[in-house]
């Protein structure tokens, strides 16, 4: 397997995607390519980091007007 | 926030929907107590902006309130909610055309190569080194930098967890180009985000 190959399996292998024999091609070449395996090893940092629950948390004002804005729907659905 | 009934508090998603359907608001506001913080970042994950992703938040339980009637319930309140958000968030993306933003079918969808040119390992524990605001930064940078329709599917595979097939449907995309965008935005994010986290 070239490196070419590698990287575009990467993605499928992170998803658990790849038949067995195909894994294993990978496996074999993600423990020689040091290229390679930065690659998959910072690709399932990426995933990791956007997965966690902390980012992009609901400022207080944005929580606040959301509310304001559902409790006057409300009072015209009353 | 606003008080609620401790029954309320406790009750699950389809008790709290059938007494919203009943006409208690309590309910309501109960279910967007819920799941508020997860749309608002389906927002900020899809539209890339701060204003864009509390419409998105406002327009999506406003429009749910409204046609809660409607709901049938035989799927979760919570992947209708997705659902609702997920088109509000498109539409925000269409108006948007006129902008720098890529369209939604990027060209370079099933055929284009990807360029890896970042070779270099991370510096480890990337989240502990940066103050929270800066990483949210560098992660929004890096979400922008990727063409609409690859961040969408990008934010509900990995970020929201919703299945292949799952992403396909709500999408309207084949199976083959839920992957093929998928594939691209990871080496994509990777690639902007190992320009700051790599080492040396």
């Amino acid at each position: 397997m070239n490196c070419n190959k590698a990287i575009k399996e990467i993605s499928g292998y992170l998803d658990g995607d790849l038949d067995a024999a195909l894994k294993h091609t990978l496996e074999a070449h993600l423990t020689y390519c040091n290229h390679c395996h930065a690659v998959y090893d910072s690709t399932r940092k990426t995933i990791d980091l956007y997965c966690d629950g902390k980012l992009f948390s609901l400022p207080e004002d944005v929580h606040t007007r959301l509310h304001e804005a559902l409790k006057r729907k409300m009072q015209e659905h009353a | 926030m606003t008080e609620l009934p401790q029954a309320i508090l406790a009750s699950s998603e389809g008790h709290l929907v059938s007494e919203a359907k009943a006409g208690n608001y309590s309910a309501f506001e109960e279910l967007v107590n819920r799941y508020e913080k997860k749309i608002y970042r389906l927002g900020m994950n899809i539209t890339g902006n701060r204003e864009d992703a509390e419409d998105v938040l406002q327009d999506a339980f406003l429009k749910a309130f409204e046609h809660l009637p409607d709901f049938r319930e035989d799927s979760r309140f919570y992947t209708w909610i997705v659902r609702i958000a997920v088109n509000e968030a498109l539409m925000k993306l269409r108006k948007r055309r006129n902008s720098r933003e890529l369209p939604m079918e990027d060209s370079e969808d099933d055929n284009g190569e990807v360029v890896v040119r970042e070779f270099a390992d991370w510096k480890p524990n990337p989240e502990q080194q940066y103050a929270q605001a800066e990483l949210e930064r560098i992660l929004q940078q890096g979400v922008n930098s990727l063409p609409p329709g690859f961040r969408t599917v990008f934010y509900l595979r990995d970020v929201e967890g919703l299945s292949t097939e799952e992403t396909a449907e709500l999408l309207e995309l084949s199976v083959g180009a839920v992957k093929a965008r998928l594939f691209r935005a990871r080496l994509r994010l990777r690639e902007e985000l190992s320009k700051i986290f790599k080492r040396g």
